[in-house]
C-alpha cells in the first residue's frame, strides 16, 4: 500500500514472515537489508549503486 | 544532534490559552510574549523589554488596552511591538522596538515562526482539520516534558513501544509484532509509517470508547511533518471490514491523534496532544474517558523520556545505540530533522 504519491518517495517494506527490510528507491531500485541504518544510507545515497 | 531547525513553524499554544492577558512561553530557547488583542488577533513578540531585559510577562508588567507596560521602568509597547512611551522623556529611541514573530492561528493551535520573518510562508503550516471540524469531537492537553524533543519524535515514530510502556491502555501484543511500511517524501517533508493489524486484540482505550470488543482490525498510519506536527490516523473496525472504494468507511471508528512537538529548550519540550474522534460526538463520558486515558498514556511517555534524558545527559560522548527494524521510521525522521538543522 502506498500512502504518499510524490515523485521522490522512498519506501521501506518489512518483508512479511522475515526479519528483513526491502528498500525501494523512487528510481525503482530495490535492495534488501537487515540493518535499517545501512538501509537508509543506501537509499539516501541515490543514485549511487541504484541500478534497478 | 543539537540545536533546533530554524525557519520553521512551531505550535506555541492552543488558541484557547491566549486571552486578553499577558501569556509567555519559551519556544526553541526564545521567550515569547503573547496576548489576544481586543479585536481578537494573537500577538507574539520577544518577552524582554529592550531597555534592561525585564520580562514583559512578569508582574508588575501589565496590559493596558492593547499596550504592554514594562513593570520595571514603564517602557510601553503596542501590539505590533512598537515602543510608544519611555520614562521621563519624550524622544523614543529608534531601536526601542520589539520585533514581532509571524503568528498564525489555525486548527485550534497558535503557530509561531522561529527564524527570519522574511521566510515565513503560512502555506507551509501542516494542517490538522479534525481538531476544529464539526464532524469530530476533540479532547486535548499539553504536558511539559523534561527531555529533548528528539526523544519524543523517536517515541512517536515507533509505536511498538505501546505493547510494553502502555500495556493495559493502548498496547496489545500485535502492535509490536506487526510489520510496518515506511515511506519518506523528501520534497514534501513527510515521514509516513503504516501498521495495519487486520486481526488484533482491542485494547481498553478503544474497547471502552467504541464499544467494540474481542478481535478488531486496527490500522495505525503515522504522518509526521518535521519538525513539529505529528498525526496518527487510527482506524478501528470489525475484523474483515475495509474502507469502500469511494473512500467512505461506515463500519469503522476513526480517531485522529495529533501531537505538536515543540522544543522549549535543548532539554525540554512542550508535548501538545489531541484526540479527535468521529463517533459518540456528544457523549461526555467518552470524552472524559479518552481525555483521562490519553493523558495517562502521555504521562507514561513523559516519565520514561524524562529518565532517558537524564541517562543521555550523563553518558560519555560516542555511545553507540542499536537500531532494528522497528526504528526504520524513527531513523528517517532523525535524518530529516538533521537536514533541517543543517539548512538553518
Amino acid at each position: 500500500m502506498n500512502a504518499l504519491t510524490g515523485d521522490r518517495v522512498f519506501r521501506v517494506h518489512w518483508v512479511l514472515g522475515t526479519d528483513r527490510l526491502r528498500a525501494v528507491c523512487h528510481c525503482s531500485a530495490e535492495r534488501e537489508f537487515e540493518d535499517p541504518v545501512e538501509l537508509w544510507a543506501w537509499l539516501l545515497d541515490h543514485p549511487n549503486g541504484h541500478t534497478s | 544532534m543539537t540545536g533546533f531547525p530554524r525557519d520553521q513553524w512551531y505550535v506555541a499554544a492552543y488558541g484557547s490559552e491566549i486571552e486578553h492577558d499577558l501569556f509567555t512561553r519559551t519556544i526553541c530557547g526564545e521567550p515569547i510574549l503573547f496576548w489576544r488583542t481586543r479585536d481578537g488577533a494573537v500577538t507574539a513578540m520577544p518577552d524582554r523589554c529592550v531597555h534592561r531585559r525585564f520580562p514583559l510577562s512578569q508582574k508588575p508588567s501589565r496590559l493596558v488596552d492593547d499596550q504592554v507596560v514594562c513593570g520595571y521602568h514603564g517602557f510601553t509597547y503596542d501590539a505590533g511591538g512598537r515602543c510608544v512611551a519611555v520614562p521621563g522623556q519624550t524622544r523614543i529611541p529608534r531601536t526601542a522596538r520589539l520585533l514581532p514573530y509571524p503568528v498564525v492561528e489555525q486548527d485550534s493551535f497558535v503557530w509561531v515562526f522561529i527564524g527570519d520573518p522574511a521566510n515565513a510562508d503560512a502555506s507551509r503550516i501542516p494542517r490538522a482539520p479534525w481538531l476544529v471540524s464539526p464532524d469530530y469531537t476533540t479532547v486535548a492537553g499539553m504536558e511539559p516534558l523534561n527531555a529533548r524533543y528528539e526523544l519524543l519524535v523517536d517515541n512517536l515514530l515507533d509505536l511498538s513501544h505501546e505493547t510494553y510502556l502502555h500495556g493495559g491502555y493502548i498496547g496489545t501484543p500485535e502492535v509490536a509484532s506487526t510489520p510496518v511500511t515506511t515511506e519518506v517524501d523528501e520534497d514534501a517533508g513527510i515521514v509516513y509509517v503504516s501498521r495495519h493489524m487486520d486481526d488484533a486484540e482491542c485494547p481498553p482505550f478503544y474497547a471502552k470508547s467504541t464499544g467494540l470488543e474481542g478481535r478488531i482490525a486496527r490500522w495505525q498510519d503515522i504522518e509526521y511533518t518535521p519538525p513539529c506536527l505529528y498525526k496518527l490516523h487510527s482506524r478501528i473496525a470489525p475484523v474483515g471490514s475495509v474502507p469502500n472504494a469511494d473512500g467512505t468507511d461506515p463500519d469503522a471508528f476513526h480517531v485522529e491523534v495529533v501531537y505538536a512537538i515543540t522544543p522549549e529548550t535543548e532539554s525540554s519540550t512542550h508535548d501538545f496532544w489531541c484526540v479527535a474522534r468521529d463517533f459518540a460526538l456528544e457523549d461526555e463520558e467518552v470524552s472524559a474517558f479518552l481525555a483521562e486515558n490519553n493523558r495517562t498514556v502521555v504521562m507514561q511517555d513523559v516519565v520514561a523520556l524524562n529518565v532517558l534524558e537524564q541517562v543521555i545527559a550523563k553518558e560519555p560522548d560516542g555511545y553507540q545505540e542499536l537500531s532494528i527494524n522497528i526504528d526504520t521510521g524513527g531513523l528517517a525522521a532523525r535524518r530529516m530533522l538533521k537536514r533541517l538543522c543543517e539548512k538553518a
